[in-house]
């Protein structure tokens, strides 16, 4: 069916739709909205403000590091005489930054942005849907996180101070340590989100999909965003009944993390005892594994859109990429005590957990060797997205080898609770996801505001961050192969062995200062360009995915002018015999001709 | 959805009923076994044969998981697959401990 | 462009978008009771000594609590059905039934409550109960929450099957898969802290 006939078809479906746009208010068009490309620009800019925030705190924490017991300079009076008298952090408040500093980043920031913005925003574009398949809830998920994100940010402010357990909230430390209360219940609202949003994402993407949508022609984006979902669904359900029972323990003064004969303080601690801290880590666990991979799969998905863009050729082994996703969702639910080699577990255990953990080593490999042979022989534009998108693969790649000797109990007794593991899951996560996720921010910010961000701009903030951040986290490994614990408020300074590398600490201050100051272009040019960015057609980047061929930018409600259908897959760039380097998935084949013959069609129909 | 007719009714409320009266000597049957206070080995699996039972009488006929789609089931696989990892790895790391106080 | 399949099923996939909605929910319910139950495991199999449930906890109360949810249960599914024959004066019935049946749950159940918490049995008494409180108060959680959605289709929510009843069986279907689960979790429940 041509475009015109199905114009003429569904006229009446986006008709009465537009009416509908133009009736709601402020309200409900821009705070309350239903609309999932509203929701995700709300998720998107939470998630980067709290993205900031947890950076700040770090930005903080770097200086008792670097000069510890010196009064902060500029923001120190700020602080607070219960945190910071006189400027000179406290220990227990450089503990609340430390935990506050995981949760917000994880819980509050890379996840909302990733799976909350992208997730919402792009994937119902990708396949070609209206909207999510239940609007209502996707505006409840939204607004239960942002109250999670509240309840957080308060807690900070409450008698106790916030969360100080580090964000792992260990029992039985966190059972008694004063703040964890309101972190707990704080979570209980992002996990109740999270599970509202992972519902709505699987029954989209299953339910949603636009005529002649195979699974095997979704965007690999979208199968990313597809197996976090379940990752979400199957895996937060069991930290939400850890924090109900460490809710309980803190509350009701049960002891289900609590071992019988606990002495605090000298003082034997006044309940009935008879629960494991253990089971807190196994449930804490069994969720933050694949939480690990909630953080790096849409990551994945964004730089695999911006390669295949960007080389302007198909991605190498889409077929294959697929199946290590899959496999690696499936995987991540068995690999969680390689957290626990140093509890006491059984040896067997131990050996299951490392088989485990080498073998879901080989789905990410997989993918990230696709990604990068994807980019041989391809005609490469250096675009911002896409400088983002290939520095994400070395990135990524340091952190995921640096993570094997922790997979194995033996290397992992001498580096667990080191600098080494903070420096691997940093590599992973922060020039990893979060460079994905700024490419991603580069990469679709045309599609959101119809306008594009700055260049220039955009390079100076990807090579400066780009730079400093690699001095901040490689010099964690030095330290923490020294054996330099993590969590320590000093820096390390009372211990002789960390002595030799004490100096690293300035330089990796010096260099997450400097990290800071980069982000500037980043927040100056997103707000410019929202306003003042160059205007661009509808498809700037020349890509062949549904959202880019066939809506507008910025999409209205409803987001398509004619219902889409998809005739092929989602990278059909450089197709031999086509005119132009790219061939859309909402390009039909010429009437009369056998599927897949596209190329033959003359140019000036896309 | 096909409106059911008069006929099928009668069949799918007898249908209920049957599972009703199934559910109901079942509970009896593991109230009485209770009774018995036999060793708790013997005692878990009965009850634990009994109440899989009447889940399953339950999630067939009442939540119509019997003539449910291939996607429901596949969702379904996955998370007793995962409830099954939930349940015994956890357990199996504490497996040289058990039966002694926890440290 | 309204969004597809709110009623109608997709010809693939043989769903309509709630059913499957629903059914995710309850994947993601059996993963949080799946969690208290592992939890009750290995509190249970650590412990040095555990007391049998029916040395502390009345069986006779939640025998006949048992009873009165599979009854719930029974009643819930004859008010679907009872749509699916048009006939709204019996669903109404059986659905004031199902709704009846949750009161009586929760009544008995506060009564237990009531009984061990006067007698000192509270959740910080021991492991044991602590983890009997946490079970079945979230359960209970759950008896209430399927309560209200039961009521809101009971009352104002019934407006919709005279604009849109096909819709309006679906709801119905999707709140009894539900109310289902949480007499499935009950099932579990009553065994494994009552009886052994």
């Amino acid at each position: 069916m041509d475009k015109a006939a199905t114009a003429a078809l569904h006229g009446h479906d986006h008709a009465p739709a537009h009416g509908h746009e133009h009736a709601l208010g402020f309200w409900r068009k821009y705070v309350f909205s239903q609309d999932h490309k509203v929701i995700g620009i709300q998720y998107a800019v939470t998630g980067l403000f709290f993205l900031l925030f947890g950076f700040t705190l770090m930005i903080i924490m770097r200086w008792q590091l670097a000069y510890p017991g010196q009064p902060i300079p500029l923001i120190g009076s700020w602080l607070g005489e219960r945190n910071a008298p006189g400027g000179i952090m406290l220990p227990e408040f450089y503990n609340q930054l430390g935990a506050m500093h995981g949760t917000i980043m994880v819980f509050l920031g890379v996840v909302p942005l990733a799976v909350g913005g992208f997730g919402n925003f792009v994937m119902p574009l990708q396949i070609g849907a209206p909207d999510m398949a239940f609007p209502k809830i996707n505006m409840a998920s939204y607004w239960v996180y942002f109250v999670g994100g509240v309840v957080m940010l308060v807690s900070f402010f409450l008698p106790g101070g916030a969360a100080q357990s580090g964000w792992t909230s260990y029992a039985p430390l966190a059972d008694i340590s004063p703040g964890q209360t309101s972190w707990l219940v704080g979570m209980v609202f992002l996990i109740t989100s999270s599970l509202l949003g992972s519902i709505n994402f699987i029954v989209t993407i299953i339910q949603l999909r636009a005529k002649g949508l195979t699974f095997m022609r979704l965007p690999f984006f979208v199968h990313a965003q597809f197996v976090t979902a379940f990752l979400l669904l199957l895996a937060f359900p069991p930290l939400e009944a850890a924090a109900i029972m460490q809710l309980m323990d803190r509350v009701a003064h049960t002891s289900f993390f609590l071992p019988s004969g606990l002495v605090v303080t000298g003082q034997p601690l006044a309940v009935s005892g008879g629960g494991t801290p253990l089971l807190w880590q196994h449930l804490f666990w069994f969720l933050a594994h694949p939480e690990v991979y909630v953080l790096i799969l849409p990551a994945m998905g964004i730089v695999g859109e911006i390669v295949a863009n960007n080389t302007r050729k198909p991605l190498w082994g889409y077929r294959v990429m697929v199946y290590s996703v899959i496999f690696l969702g499936f995987m991540s639910f068995i690999v969680w005590a390689h957290h626990m080699f140093m509890t006491g577990m059984g040896t067997t255990m131990s050996a299951f957990f490392q088989t485990t953990t080498m073998i879901i080593s080989i789905p990410s490999v997989v993918i990230l060797s696709a990604l990068i042979i994807s980019l041989y022989g391809g005609s490469i534009r250096f675009t911002t997205p896409m400088l983002f998108a290939t520095a994400f693969m070395p990135m990524f790649g340091i952190g995921g080898l640096t993570g094997l000797p922790l997979g194995l109990a033996p290397s992992d007794i001498h580096l667990h609770d080191t600098y080494y593991v903070i420096g691997h899951f940093h590599y992973v996560v922060a020039p990893g996801t979060i460079f994905a996720l700024f490419a991603g921010i580069y990469y679709w910010f045309p599609k959101a505001t119809g306008r594009t961000m700055n260049e220039l701009l955009g390079k100076v903030h990807f090579w400066g961050s780009f730079i400093c951040i690699n001095f901040v986290f490689m010099p964690m490994f030095i330290q923490g192969l020294q054996g330099m614990n993590r969590r320590l408020y000093d820096g390390g300074m009372q211990y002789a062995h960390a002595q030799p590398i004490l100096h690293w600490n300035t330089v990796m201050s010096f260099a997450a200062w400097g990290l800071f100051l980069f982000q500037l272009p980043f927040v100056i040019n997103f707000f410019l360009s929202i306003w003042r960015g160059r205007r661009v057609s509808d498809n700037p980047w020349e890509a062949t995915t549904i959202e880019w061929t066939a809506a507008p930018s910025p999409p209205p409600h409803g987001n398509f002018p004619i219902v889409p259908e998809a005739y092929r897959g989602p990278y059909e760039y450089s197709v031999p015999g086509y005119p132009t380097d790219f061939l859309p998935q909402t390009q039909p084949d010429p009437p009369g001709h056998p599927a897949g013959t596209a190329a033959a069609i003359p140019a000036g129909r896309h | 959805m096909v409106d059911l007719h008069a006929g099928d009714m009668r069949h799918h409320v007898r249908l209920y009923v049957r599972v009703f009266v199934a559910l109901l000597v079942l509970t009896a049957v593991t109230v009485a076994a209770s009774y018995l206070h036999l060793a708790v080995p013997i005692a878990v699996t009965i009850a634990l044969i009994i109440a899989a039972a009447k889940g399953s009488l339950v999630a067939s006929f009442f939540m119509h998981l019997i003539t449910e789609r291939r996607v429901v089931f596949g969702a379904l696989v996955l998370t007793v697959v995962f409830f099954l990892v939930l349940m015994f790895l956890p357990l199996f790391t504490q497996w040289d401990t058990i039966g002694q106080k926890v440290q | 462009m309204e969004i597809p399949y709110t009623v109608t099923e997709r010809p693939d996939t043989g769903l309509y978008n709630a059913k499957l909605g629903v059914w995710l929910f309850l994947a993601s319910e059996v993963m949080l009771f799946g969690a208290l139950f592992s939890s009750y495991v290995l509190l249970r199999s650590g412990a040095e000594e555990w007391p049998h449930g029916w040395q502390h906890l009345s069986v006779p109360l939640a025998a006949f609590n048992t009873l009165v949810l599979i009854s719930s249960s029974v009643t819930m599914v004859m008010s679907w059905a009872s749509l699916k024959t048009k006939d709204f004066g019996k669903y109404r019935l059986y659905m004031g039934l199902t709704i009846l049946a949750g009161l009586i749950f929760l009544a008995v159940k506060f009564f237990e409550y009531r009984e061990h918490i006067l007698m000192g049995e509270v959740p910080a008494h021991d492991t044991f109960f602590a983890i009997y409180f946490t079970l079945t108060g979230l359960h209970g959680l759950h008896v209430i929450g399927g309560m209200i959605v039961n009521g809101y289709f009971f009352g104002p929510g019934a407006r919709m099957w005279s604009s849109e009843p096909e819709r309006f069986t679906n709801r119905i279907e999707i709140a009894g898969v539900y109310w289902h689960f949480v007499d499935l979790v009950w099932i579990f429940l009553f065994p494994i802290l009552y009886l052994l």
